[in-house]
Protein backbone atom coordinates (compact mmCIF):
# COMPACT_ATOMS: atom_id res chain seq x y z
CA UNK A 1 0.00 0.00 0.00
CA UNK A 2 1.36 3.68 -0.83
CA UNK A 3 1.01 6.43 1.61
CA UNK A 4 -1.38 7.82 -1.52
CA UNK A 5 -3.56 4.70 -1.02
CA UNK A 6 -3.71 5.21 2.88
CA UNK A 7 -4.84 8.72 1.77
CA UNK A 8 -7.69 7.97 0.45
CA UNK A 9 -9.15 6.30 2.89
CA UNK A 10 -10.32 9.66 4.91
CA UNK A 11 -8.32 8.99 7.75
CA UNK A 12 -4.82 10.11 7.15
CA UNK A 13 -1.62 7.84 7.83
CA UNK A 14 -0.29 10.93 9.02
CA UNK A 15 2.89 12.17 7.87
CA UNK A 16 4.78 9.22 6.29
CA UNK A 17 7.33 11.24 4.47
CA UNK A 18 9.04 10.17 1.26
CA UNK A 19 11.78 11.03 0.76
CA UNK A 20 14.42 8.54 0.97
CA UNK A 21 16.62 8.41 4.86
CA UNK A 22 20.25 7.15 4.93
CA UNK A 23 21.40 6.60 8.40
CA UNK A 24 20.03 3.50 10.83
CA UNK A 25 18.01 5.15 13.60
CA UNK A 26 19.86 6.87 16.69
CA UNK A 27 19.02 8.10 19.68
CA UNK A 28 20.81 10.95 20.27
CA UNK A 29 20.93 13.33 24.08
CA UNK A 30 19.20 16.12 23.40
CA UNK A 31 18.96 17.46 26.43
CA UNK A 32 20.05 16.07 30.07
CA UNK A 33 18.04 12.84 30.01
CA UNK A 34 16.46 13.22 27.30
CA UNK A 35 16.59 10.57 23.88
CA UNK A 36 15.55 11.16 21.05
CA UNK A 37 15.34 9.47 17.73
CA UNK A 38 14.22 11.59 14.83
CA UNK A 39 11.70 10.04 12.22
CA UNK A 40 12.86 8.47 8.80
CA UNK A 41 12.19 10.07 5.93
CA UNK A 42 10.52 7.44 4.19
CA UNK A 43 7.46 6.16 4.16
CA UNK A 44 6.76 3.07 6.40
CA UNK A 45 8.00 0.06 4.81
CA UNK A 46 8.82 -3.38 6.17
CA UNK A 47 13.00 -2.40 5.68
CA UNK A 48 11.90 0.62 8.45
CA UNK A 49 9.47 -0.92 10.44
CA UNK A 50 7.18 2.12 10.95
CA UNK A 51 9.53 3.92 12.91
CA UNK A 52 8.82 7.51 11.14
CA UNK A 53 8.27 10.00 13.60
CA UNK A 54 10.69 11.37 16.51
CA UNK A 55 10.06 9.26 19.59
CA UNK A 56 12.53 8.40 22.93
CA UNK A 57 12.53 8.90 26.27
CA UNK A 58 13.60 10.25 29.07
CA UNK A 59 15.47 9.59 32.35
CA UNK A 60 14.22 10.83 35.54
CA UNK A 61 15.94 9.80 39.00
CA UNK A 62 12.70 7.05 39.78
CA UNK A 63 11.49 6.03 36.59
CA UNK A 64 11.31 6.56 32.42
CA UNK A 65 8.71 8.01 30.44
CA UNK A 66 7.99 6.88 27.01
CA UNK A 67 7.29 9.26 24.19
CA UNK A 68 5.94 8.76 21.69
CA UNK A 69 4.81 5.01 21.29
CA UNK A 70 6.15 4.52 18.29
CA UNK A 71 4.62 3.41 14.68
CA UNK A 72 4.75 -0.36 15.56
CA UNK A 73 5.30 -3.01 17.67
CA UNK A 74 8.76 -3.60 15.94
CA UNK A 75 9.47 0.35 16.72
CA UNK A 76 8.59 0.20 20.17
CA UNK A 77 10.48 -2.91 20.32
CA UNK A 78 13.50 -1.27 18.91
CA UNK A 79 13.31 1.64 21.18
CA UNK A 80 12.68 -0.48 24.71
CA UNK A 81 16.10 -2.30 24.05
CA UNK A 82 17.48 0.82 23.33
CA UNK A 83 16.29 2.55 26.31
CA UNK A 84 17.63 -0.88 28.50
CA UNK A 85 20.87 -0.10 27.08
CA UNK A 86 20.88 2.93 28.75
CA UNK A 87 18.80 2.40 31.89
CA UNK A 88 17.30 -0.19 34.12
CA UNK A 89 15.30 1.83 35.96
CA UNK A 90 11.53 1.03 35.18
CA UNK A 91 9.20 2.53 32.28
CA UNK A 92 6.73 4.24 34.17
CA UNK A 93 4.91 5.94 31.66
CA UNK A 94 4.41 5.43 27.75
CA UNK A 95 2.81 8.55 26.33
CA UNK A 96 0.51 8.44 23.55
CA UNK A 97 0.22 11.94 21.86
CA UNK A 98 -2.33 11.08 19.42
CA UNK A 99 -4.63 8.87 17.40
CA UNK A 100 -2.25 8.76 14.54
CA UNK A 101 -0.78 4.89 13.58
CA UNK A 102 2.92 6.38 13.84
CA UNK A 103 2.36 7.76 16.98
CA UNK A 104 0.83 5.04 18.66
CA UNK A 105 0.85 1.25 17.71
CA UNK A 106 4.45 0.79 19.68
CA UNK A 107 2.99 0.78 22.77
CA UNK A 108 2.08 -3.17 23.03
CA UNK A 109 6.26 -3.51 23.29
CA UNK A 110 6.11 -2.12 27.42
CA UNK A 111 3.03 -3.99 28.46
CA UNK A 112 6.08 -6.53 29.99
CA UNK A 113 6.77 -2.94 32.01
CA UNK A 114 3.45 -2.27 33.12
CA UNK A 115 3.33 1.43 32.16
CA UNK A 116 0.47 3.81 32.97
CA UNK A 117 -0.26 4.40 28.95
CA UNK A 118 -1.35 7.59 28.98
CA UNK A 119 -3.57 9.81 26.08
CA UNK A 120 -5.58 12.92 25.64
CA UNK A 121 -9.57 12.05 27.35
CA UNK A 122 -10.86 12.10 23.59
CA UNK A 123 -8.20 9.19 22.54
CA UNK A 124 -10.29 6.15 23.23
CA UNK A 125 -12.65 6.86 21.11
CA UNK A 126 -11.05 8.29 18.63
CA UNK A 127 -8.72 4.34 18.81
CA UNK A 128 -11.99 2.74 19.02
CA UNK A 129 -13.22 4.70 15.49
CA UNK A 130 -9.75 4.05 13.62
CA UNK A 131 -7.35 1.63 15.43
CA UNK A 132 -8.44 -1.03 13.63
CA UNK A 133 -8.50 0.36 10.54
CA UNK A 134 -5.07 1.45 10.97
CA UNK A 135 -3.89 -2.13 11.91
CA UNK A 136 -4.73 -3.67 9.39
CA UNK A 137 -3.24 -1.07 6.84
CA UNK A 138 0.03 -1.06 8.66
CA UNK A 139 0.03 -5.46 8.88
CA UNK A 140 -0.41 -5.37 5.26
CA UNK A 141 3.06 -3.30 5.13
CA UNK A 142 4.58 -4.92 8.21
CA UNK A 143 3.24 -8.43 8.68
CA UNK A 144 0.55 -8.75 11.44
CA UNK A 145 3.40 -9.86 13.68
CA UNK A 146 5.34 -6.28 13.56
CA UNK A 147 2.57 -4.23 13.00
CA UNK A 148 1.29 -4.45 16.84
CA UNK A 149 -2.13 -4.09 18.33
CA UNK A 150 -4.28 -1.15 19.06
CA UNK A 151 -3.30 -0.13 23.01
CA UNK A 152 -5.80 2.07 24.85
CA UNK A 153 -4.57 4.50 27.21
CA UNK A 154 -5.00 3.64 31.07
CA UNK A 155 -5.00 7.08 31.80
CA UNK A 156 -6.75 9.74 30.24
CA UNK A 157 -5.75 13.26 30.42
CA UNK A 158 -9.05 15.18 30.76
CA UNK A 159 -7.23 18.78 30.88
CA UNK A 160 -3.65 18.86 32.47
CA UNK A 161 -1.58 16.33 34.54
CA UNK A 162 1.44 16.32 36.05
CA UNK A 163 3.91 13.65 36.22
CA UNK A 164 7.19 13.26 38.63
CA UNK A 165 9.78 10.81 37.52
CA UNK A 166 11.64 11.57 40.60
CA UNK A 167 12.91 15.06 40.60
CA UNK A 168 11.77 15.94 37.30
CA UNK A 169 8.52 16.96 36.37
CA UNK A 170 6.49 17.04 33.47
CA UNK A 171 3.74 18.76 32.41
CA UNK A 172 1.01 17.56 30.20
CA UNK A 173 -1.68 19.37 28.51
CA UNK A 174 -4.85 17.94 26.55
CA UNK A 175 -5.78 20.25 23.91
CA UNK A 176 -8.52 21.10 21.84
CA UNK A 177 -9.10 19.88 18.52
CA UNK A 178 -6.53 20.88 16.50
CA UNK A 179 -3.92 18.56 14.61
CA UNK A 180 -6.36 15.55 15.64
CA UNK A 181 -8.66 15.92 18.11
CA UNK A 182 -6.53 14.14 20.89
CA UNK A 183 -3.72 16.15 20.93
CA UNK A 184 -1.19 15.82 24.14
CA UNK A 185 1.59 18.33 24.64
CA UNK A 186 4.16 17.90 27.15
CA UNK A 187 7.08 20.43 28.58
CA UNK A 188 10.06 19.32 30.42
CA UNK A 189 10.04 21.67 33.36
CA UNK A 190 13.54 20.82 34.43
CA UNK A 191 15.24 21.82 30.84
CA UNK A 192 12.20 24.14 29.40
CA UNK A 193 12.06 21.51 26.34
CA UNK A 194 8.59 21.66 24.99
CA UNK A 195 7.11 18.37 22.85
CA UNK A 196 4.02 19.59 21.35
CA UNK A 197 4.15 16.63 19.31
CA UNK A 198 2.37 16.73 16.06
CA UNK A 199 0.69 20.02 16.75
CA UNK A 200 4.37 21.30 15.06
CA UNK A 201 5.70 20.38 11.95
CA UNK A 202 8.92 21.59 10.60
CA UNK A 203 10.22 21.38 7.19
CA UNK A 204 6.75 18.82 6.45
CA UNK A 205 3.61 19.97 5.39
CA UNK A 206 1.26 19.99 8.27
CA UNK A 207 -1.53 17.47 8.31
CA UNK A 208 -5.02 18.88 9.43
CA UNK A 209 -7.02 15.98 10.75
CA UNK A 210 -9.04 18.07 13.66
CA UNK A 211 -9.52 21.77 13.71
CA UNK A 212 -7.96 24.47 11.57
CA UNK A 213 -9.43 26.99 13.76
CA UNK A 214 -8.44 24.60 17.05
CA UNK A 215 -5.04 24.39 16.23
CA UNK A 216 -4.31 27.93 15.53
CA UNK A 217 -5.52 28.96 18.70
CA UNK A 218 -3.77 26.14 20.51
CA UNK A 219 -0.50 26.99 18.84
CA UNK A 220 -1.09 30.60 20.71
CA UNK A 221 -1.25 28.28 23.85
CA UNK A 222 1.68 26.51 23.41
CA UNK A 223 3.34 30.01 22.50
CA UNK A 224 2.11 30.95 25.93
CA UNK A 225 4.11 28.24 27.23
CA UNK A 226 7.24 30.14 27.03
CA UNK A 227 9.27 27.57 25.53
CA UNK A 228 12.62 28.21 23.58
CA UNK A 229 12.91 25.23 22.23
CA UNK A 230 10.78 22.16 21.39
CA UNK A 231 10.89 18.40 20.02
CA UNK A 232 8.39 18.78 17.09
CA UNK A 233 6.60 15.41 15.91
CA UNK A 234 7.81 15.45 12.61
CA UNK A 235 11.32 17.38 11.19
CA UNK A 236 15.02 17.77 13.21
CA UNK A 237 15.28 16.01 16.97
CA UNK A 238 15.54 20.07 18.57
CA UNK A 239 14.38 23.19 16.84
CA UNK A 240 13.83 26.46 18.15
CA UNK A 241 10.34 26.69 18.88
CA UNK A 242 9.24 30.09 17.93
CA UNK A 243 10.51 30.17 14.31
CA UNK A 244 9.00 27.06 14.25
CA UNK A 245 5.75 28.52 14.94
CA UNK A 246 6.07 30.97 12.90
CA UNK A 247 6.07 28.58 9.85
CA UNK A 248 3.28 26.46 11.02
CA UNK A 249 1.07 29.79 11.89
CA UNK A 250 1.74 31.02 8.54
CA UNK A 251 1.04 27.61 6.83
CA UNK A 252 -2.42 27.50 8.98
CA UNK A 253 -3.28 30.52 8.61
CA UNK A 254 -2.89 30.70 4.63
CA UNK A 255 -5.05 27.76 4.59
CA UNK A 256 -7.84 29.78 6.39
CA UNK A 257 -8.24 32.63 4.81
CA UNK A 258 -8.17 31.56 1.31
CA UNK A 259 -10.75 28.47 2.18
CA UNK A 260 -13.01 31.50 3.09
CA UNK A 261 -11.91 33.41 0.29
CA UNK A 262 -13.07 30.82 -1.98
CA UNK A 263 -16.10 29.58 0.15
CA UNK A 264 -17.35 33.25 -0.07
CA UNK A 265 -16.81 33.74 -3.92
CA UNK A 266 -18.71 30.76 -4.46
CA UNK A 267 -15.90 28.37 -5.59
CA UNK A 268 -16.33 24.17 -4.89
CA UNK A 269 -14.77 22.56 -2.62
CA UNK A 270 -13.28 20.86 -5.22
CA UNK A 271 -11.83 23.16 -6.85
CA UNK A 272 -10.79 25.08 -3.93
CA UNK A 273 -8.96 22.04 -3.26
CA UNK A 274 -6.76 22.74 -6.27
CA UNK A 275 -6.66 26.52 -5.73
CA UNK A 276 -5.97 27.28 -2.33
CA UNK A 277 -2.70 28.08 -0.44
CA UNK A 278 -0.47 27.37 -3.42
CA UNK A 279 1.84 30.01 -2.35
CA UNK A 280 3.14 27.48 0.09
CA UNK A 281 3.56 24.96 -2.39
CA UNK A 282 7.71 25.74 -2.08
CA UNK A 283 7.60 26.00 1.61
CA UNK A 284 7.01 22.15 2.74
CA UNK A 285 8.03 18.46 1.57
CA UNK A 286 5.04 16.50 0.32
CA UNK A 287 3.00 19.88 -0.48
CA UNK A 288 0.76 18.02 -3.03
CA UNK A 289 0.53 14.62 -0.74
CA UNK A 290 -1.48 16.67 2.05
CA UNK A 291 -2.49 20.26 0.68
CA UNK A 292 -5.65 19.22 -1.04
CA UNK A 293 -7.06 17.09 1.38
CA UNK A 294 -6.32 19.81 3.89
CA UNK A 295 -8.41 22.20 1.69
CA UNK A 296 -11.03 19.79 2.24
CA UNK A 297 -11.27 19.44 5.84
CA UNK A 298 -10.77 23.17 5.85
CA UNK A 299 -14.02 24.04 3.63
CA UNK A 300 -15.95 21.55 5.70
CA UNK A 301 -14.80 23.19 9.05
CA UNK A 302 -15.18 26.69 7.66
CA UNK A 303 -18.29 27.00 5.31
CA UNK A 304 -21.01 26.89 8.39
CA UNK A 305 -18.98 30.03 9.79
CA UNK B 1 -13.72 1.63 11.12
CA UNK B 2 -13.77 0.67 14.48
CA UNK B 3 -14.69 -3.11 13.57
CA UNK B 4 -13.75 -4.36 9.80
CA UNK B 5 -15.32 -3.22 7.32
CA UNK B 6 -16.93 -6.27 6.07
CA UNK B 7 -18.43 -6.64 10.36
CA UNK B 8 -19.81 -3.32 9.80
CA UNK B 9 -21.97 -4.40 6.86
CA UNK B 10 -23.21 -7.51 8.67
CA UNK B 11 -24.22 -5.44 11.53
CA UNK B 12 -26.12 -3.04 9.59
CA UNK B 13 -27.62 -5.75 7.64
CA UNK B 14 -29.15 -6.78 10.51
CA UNK B 15 -29.68 -3.66 12.02
CA UNK B 16 -32.16 -2.63 8.89
CA UNK B 17 -33.01 -5.88 7.44
CA UNK B 18 -35.55 -4.03 5.21
CA UNK B 19 -34.86 -0.66 4.83
CA UNK B 20 -31.77 -0.40 2.46
CA UNK B 21 -29.25 -2.93 1.60
CA UNK B 22 -31.52 -5.97 0.78
CA UNK B 23 -34.52 -3.58 -0.68
CA UNK B 24 -32.43 -1.88 -2.75
CA UNK B 25 -30.63 -4.68 -4.46
CA UNK B 26 -32.33 -7.74 -3.18
CA UNK B 27 -31.94 -10.67 -0.97
CA UNK B 28 -30.18 -13.03 -3.61
CA UNK B 29 -27.53 -10.08 -4.24
CA UNK B 30 -27.08 -9.15 -0.84
CA UNK B 31 -24.00 -11.67 -0.53
CA UNK B 32 -22.70 -9.90 -3.42
CA UNK B 33 -22.85 -6.57 -1.25
CA UNK B 34 -20.36 -8.28 1.42
CA UNK B 35 -18.02 -9.86 -1.19
CA UNK B 36 -17.55 -5.72 -2.84
CA UNK B 37 -14.04 -4.73 -1.95
CA UNK B 38 -11.48 -2.61 -3.69
CA UNK B 39 -10.10 -5.88 -5.35
CA UNK B 40 -13.06 -6.85 -7.81
CA UNK B 41 -12.47 -7.75 -11.15
CA UNK B 42 -13.71 -5.33 -13.93
CA UNK B 43 -15.98 -8.78 -14.41
CA UNK B 44 -17.38 -8.47 -10.86
CA UNK B 45 -17.97 -4.76 -11.64
CA UNK B 46 -19.62 -4.95 -14.82
CA UNK B 47 -21.91 -7.86 -13.46
CA UNK B 48 -22.30 -5.96 -10.29
CA UNK B 49 -23.94 -2.75 -12.41
CA UNK B 50 -26.00 -5.03 -14.52
CA UNK B 51 -27.97 -6.28 -11.29
CA UNK B 52 -27.91 -2.54 -9.75
CA UNK B 53 -29.14 -1.61 -13.14
CA UNK B 54 -31.93 -4.35 -13.44
CA UNK B 55 -33.44 -3.26 -10.42
CA UNK B 56 -33.54 0.16 -10.31
CA UNK B 57 -34.30 -0.06 -13.75
CA UNK B 58 -35.84 -3.03 -14.79
CA UNK B 59 -35.75 -4.12 -18.56
CA UNK B 60 -34.92 -0.36 -19.96
CA UNK B 61 -31.96 -0.36 -22.18
CA UNK B 62 -29.26 2.30 -20.92
CA UNK B 63 -27.63 4.41 -23.57
CA UNK B 64 -24.17 4.95 -23.48
CA UNK B 65 -23.54 9.06 -24.47
CA UNK B 66 -20.79 11.49 -24.97
CA UNK B 67 -23.03 14.71 -24.45
CA UNK B 68 -26.15 14.48 -22.78
CA UNK B 69 -24.44 13.13 -19.80
CA UNK B 70 -20.98 14.50 -17.72
CA UNK B 71 -19.78 12.50 -14.70
CA UNK B 72 -16.92 14.33 -12.56
CA UNK B 73 -15.98 12.84 -9.56
CA UNK B 74 -12.15 12.54 -8.15
CA UNK B 75 -10.23 9.76 -9.22
CA UNK B 76 -8.95 9.60 -5.57
CA UNK B 77 -11.01 11.27 -2.84
CA UNK B 78 -9.14 13.57 -0.37
CA UNK B 79 -12.00 12.01 2.16
CA UNK B 80 -14.11 9.20 1.70
CA UNK B 81 -16.77 10.60 3.13
CA UNK B 82 -17.39 13.42 1.09
CA UNK B 83 -16.73 12.97 -1.98
CA UNK B 84 -17.44 15.84 -4.41
CA UNK B 85 -19.90 14.62 -7.32
CA UNK B 86 -20.38 17.10 -10.68
CA UNK B 87 -23.45 15.81 -13.01
CA UNK B 88 -23.71 18.54 -16.01
CA UNK B 89 -26.21 17.82 -18.93
CA UNK B 90 -25.76 20.36 -21.37
CA UNK B 91 -28.70 19.92 -23.33
CA UNK B 92 -30.77 20.58 -20.49
CA UNK B 93 -34.42 20.54 -21.93
CA UNK B 94 -33.98 16.89 -23.02
CA UNK B 95 -33.65 16.24 -19.28
CA UNK B 96 -36.28 14.61 -17.44
CA UNK B 97 -34.30 13.24 -14.21
CA UNK B 98 -30.57 11.79 -12.93
CA UNK B 99 -30.02 8.92 -11.34
CA UNK B 100 -26.80 8.94 -9.14
CA UNK B 101 -25.10 5.33 -8.00
CA UNK B 102 -22.28 4.40 -6.26
CA UNK B 103 -21.74 1.06 -7.38
CA UNK B 104 -20.21 -0.47 -4.18
CA UNK B 105 -21.90 1.61 -1.88
CA UNK B 106 -24.04 -0.95 0.78
CA UNK B 107 -27.08 0.69 -0.62
CA UNK B 108 -26.18 1.86 -4.42
CA UNK B 109 -28.83 4.51 -5.11
CA UNK B 110 -27.33 7.74 -3.87
CA UNK B 111 -30.01 10.28 -5.64
CA UNK B 112 -32.79 10.48 -7.81
CA UNK B 113 -33.26 13.93 -8.90
CA UNK B 114 -36.41 14.89 -10.98
CA UNK B 115 -36.05 18.38 -12.71
CA UNK B 116 -39.22 20.39 -13.15
CA UNK B 117 -39.80 23.80 -15.30
CA UNK B 118 -37.74 26.03 -13.78
CA UNK B 119 -34.28 23.79 -13.94
CA UNK B 120 -31.53 24.01 -15.56
CA UNK B 121 -29.90 20.45 -15.76
CA UNK B 122 -26.66 21.23 -16.93
CA UNK B 123 -24.90 21.57 -13.12
CA UNK B 124 -25.79 19.54 -10.29
CA UNK B 125 -23.32 19.31 -7.80
CA UNK B 126 -23.47 16.60 -4.67
CA UNK B 127 -21.38 15.13 -1.83
CA UNK B 128 -21.97 11.38 -1.23
CA UNK B 129 -20.45 9.12 1.06
CA UNK B 130 -18.01 6.35 -0.91
CA UNK B 131 -17.15 3.27 1.14
CA UNK B 132 -14.50 1.46 -1.13
CA UNK B 133 -13.09 1.67 -4.67
CA UNK B 134 -16.19 1.43 -6.43
CA UNK B 135 -17.66 2.46 -10.00
CA UNK B 136 -20.33 5.28 -10.53
CA UNK B 137 -22.94 5.79 -12.48
CA UNK B 138 -25.06 8.70 -13.62
CA UNK B 139 -28.09 7.48 -15.62
CA UNK B 140 -29.95 10.66 -17.34
CA UNK B 141 -33.48 9.75 -18.60
CA UNK B 142 -34.84 12.21 -21.02
CA UNK B 143 -38.40 13.52 -21.62
CA UNK B 144 -38.86 10.87 -24.10
CA UNK B 145 -38.38 7.97 -21.71
CA UNK B 146 -35.03 7.33 -22.93
CA UNK B 147 -31.94 6.29 -20.34
CA UNK B 148 -28.15 7.33 -20.94
CA UNK B 149 -25.15 6.80 -18.87
CA UNK B 150 -21.75 7.12 -17.87
CA UNK B 151 -19.45 6.33 -15.79
CA UNK B 152 -16.45 7.39 -13.39
CA UNK B 153 -14.26 5.03 -11.33
CA UNK B 154 -13.73 6.55 -7.61
CA UNK B 155 -10.61 4.85 -5.33
CA UNK B 156 -12.28 5.69 -1.76
CA UNK B 157 -12.17 3.67 1.26
CA UNK B 158 -14.33 3.42 4.50
CA UNK B 159 -16.87 6.82 3.59
CA UNK B 160 -19.95 5.06 4.47
CA UNK B 161 -18.53 4.04 8.59
CA UNK B 162 -16.68 7.30 8.87
CA UNK B 163 -17.66 9.22 12.05
CA UNK B 164 -19.03 12.37 11.53
CA UNK B 165 -17.12 15.03 13.36
CA UNK B 166 -18.90 15.23 16.34
CA UNK B 167 -20.21 13.72 19.37
CA UNK B 168 -24.09 12.69 18.03
CA UNK B 169 -25.75 14.82 20.29
CA UNK B 170 -23.28 17.63 19.50
CA UNK B 171 -24.04 16.40 15.63
CA UNK B 172 -27.95 17.06 15.66
CA UNK B 173 -27.95 20.49 17.35
CA UNK B 174 -28.92 22.93 14.20
CA UNK B 175 -30.44 20.11 12.31
CA UNK B 176 -32.49 21.29 9.57
CA UNK B 177 -31.03 24.99 9.40
CA UNK B 178 -30.42 26.00 6.25
CA UNK B 179 -28.17 28.36 3.83
CA UNK B 180 -28.47 29.13 0.45
CA UNK B 181 -25.85 31.08 -1.92
CA UNK B 182 -26.27 32.34 -5.08
CA UNK B 183 -23.52 32.69 -7.41
CA UNK B 184 -24.40 36.28 -9.19
CA UNK B 185 -28.18 38.60 -9.36
CA UNK B 186 -30.77 37.05 -10.61
CA UNK B 187 -31.58 38.20 -14.28
CA UNK B 188 -34.89 37.22 -15.08
CA UNK B 189 -35.15 34.21 -17.63
CA UNK B 190 -30.66 33.47 -17.43
CA UNK B 191 -30.03 30.90 -15.74
CA UNK B 192 -28.20 30.94 -12.04
CA UNK B 193 -26.28 28.91 -9.63
CA UNK B 194 -27.61 28.67 -6.02
CA UNK B 195 -25.72 26.94 -3.34
CA UNK B 196 -28.26 24.75 -0.57
CA UNK B 197 -26.66 24.03 2.59
CA UNK B 198 -28.20 21.92 5.10
CA UNK B 199 -27.05 21.01 8.61
CA UNK B 200 -28.32 17.03 9.49
CA UNK B 201 -25.63 14.58 10.82
CA UNK B 202 -27.46 12.25 8.11
CA UNK B 203 -26.92 9.22 10.33
CA UNK B 204 -27.01 6.20 7.70
CA UNK B 205 -26.49 3.34 10.68
CA UNK B 206 -23.22 2.81 9.79
CA UNK B 207 -21.72 5.35 12.38
CA UNK B 208 -20.52 3.75 15.65
CA UNK B 209 -20.65 5.92 18.51
CA UNK B 210 -17.22 5.04 20.50
CA UNK B 211 -18.98 5.73 24.05
CA UNK B 212 -22.00 2.75 23.76
CA UNK B 213 -20.42 1.06 21.02
CA UNK B 214 -23.71 0.86 19.28
CA UNK B 215 -24.39 2.12 15.69
CA UNK B 216 -25.76 5.32 16.08
CA UNK B 217 -29.71 4.63 14.27
CA UNK B 218 -30.01 5.91 10.69
CA UNK B 219 -31.36 9.22 10.38
CA UNK B 220 -30.64 10.94 6.78
CA UNK B 221 -32.60 13.74 4.53
CA UNK B 222 -34.51 11.48 2.00
CA UNK B 223 -36.22 14.36 0.19
CA UNK B 224 -35.74 17.31 -0.81
CA UNK B 225 -37.98 19.47 -3.12
CA UNK B 226 -36.80 23.17 -4.21
CA UNK B 227 -38.80 25.62 -5.84
CA UNK B 228 -38.92 29.31 -7.34
CA UNK B 229 -41.76 31.01 -6.38
CA UNK B 230 -44.91 28.23 -7.63
CA UNK B 231 -42.31 26.98 -10.07
CA UNK B 232 -40.52 23.35 -9.57
CA UNK B 233 -36.91 23.58 -10.02
CA UNK B 234 -36.02 20.09 -9.08
CA UNK B 235 -37.33 16.91 -6.70
CA UNK B 236 -34.08 15.10 -4.84
CA UNK B 237 -35.00 11.53 -3.65
CA UNK B 238 -32.22 10.83 -1.69
CA UNK B 239 -30.77 7.12 -0.36
CA UNK B 240 -27.98 7.32 2.28
CA UNK B 241 -24.63 7.99 0.66
CA UNK B 242 -25.45 11.72 0.65
CA UNK B 243 -22.43 13.14 2.86
CA UNK B 244 -23.20 14.85 6.95
CA UNK B 245 -24.45 18.56 6.37
CA UNK B 246 -25.49 18.02 2.63
CA UNK B 247 -24.29 20.19 -0.28
CA UNK B 248 -25.89 20.86 -3.64
CA UNK B 249 -25.14 23.14 -5.94
CA UNK B 250 -27.45 23.31 -9.02
CA UNK B 251 -28.57 25.99 -11.61
CA UNK B 252 -32.19 27.29 -11.96
CA UNK B 253 -33.79 29.90 -14.44
CA UNK B 254 -35.31 32.39 -12.42
CA UNK B 255 -38.75 33.58 -14.17
CA UNK B 256 -41.54 35.64 -11.97
CA UNK B 257 -41.25 36.41 -8.52
CA UNK B 258 -39.52 34.21 -6.24
CA UNK B 259 -38.32 33.77 -3.57
CA UNK B 260 -36.63 30.10 -3.61
CA UNK B 261 -38.81 27.51 -1.25
CA UNK B 262 -37.06 24.74 -0.08
CA UNK B 263 -38.51 21.92 1.55
CA UNK B 264 -36.58 19.08 3.45
CA UNK B 265 -37.64 16.33 5.70
CA UNK B 266 -35.55 13.47 6.78
CA UNK B 267 -36.38 9.53 7.48
CA UNK B 268 -37.26 9.86 10.82
CA UNK B 269 -40.26 12.91 10.13
CA UNK B 270 -38.54 15.89 10.28
CA UNK B 271 -39.69 18.33 8.22
CA UNK B 272 -37.98 21.71 7.69
CA UNK B 273 -38.93 24.84 5.54
CA UNK B 274 -37.04 27.62 4.62
CA UNK B 275 -37.64 30.43 1.77
CA UNK B 276 -34.25 32.37 0.38
CA UNK B 277 -34.83 35.84 -1.48
CA UNK B 278 -32.76 36.42 -4.29
CA UNK B 279 -29.70 38.56 -4.35
CA UNK B 280 -30.21 42.41 -6.26
CA UNK B 281 -30.74 42.31 -9.91
CA UNK B 282 -27.32 43.47 -10.91
CA UNK B 283 -27.56 44.60 -14.28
Amino acid sequence: MTRRETLISGLCLCCLPTTTGAAAPALTEVGSGIFIRAGLHEEVTRANGGGIANVGFIVGRDAVLVTDACGSLADGEWLRAEIRKRTDKPIRYVLVTHVHPDHCFGAAAFVADQPTIIGHHALRAALGARGEFYRKRLAEILGSDRAGPVVYPTEEVKDGLELDLGGRVLRLIAHGPAHTNCDLSMLDVQTGLLFPADLLFVHRVPALDGSLRGWLNEAERLKRLGASRAVPGHGPMVVDFAPAMVDLTRYLSVLREETRKAIADGVSIADAGRTVAQTERGRWALFDDYNERNVVKAYKELEWE
Amino acid sequence: MGVSLSAVRRSYVKILPLALCLAVIGAAAAQEVLAADSAATDAQRVARWKTIATYIFGDRKIEPTETLIKLDAPARAQDAALVPVRLSMPEKDKIKSVYLVIDDNPSPLAAHVKFGPAADPSLLQLRVRVDTYTNMHAVAETMEGRLFGTAAFVKASGGCSAPIDATDEEALKGTGEMRMKFTEGAVPGKPMEATLMIRHPNFNGMQMNQLTRNYTPPRYIDKLSVSYGDTKIFDLDADFSLSTNPVITFSFVPNGKGPVKVVASDTKDGRWEQAFDMPATTN
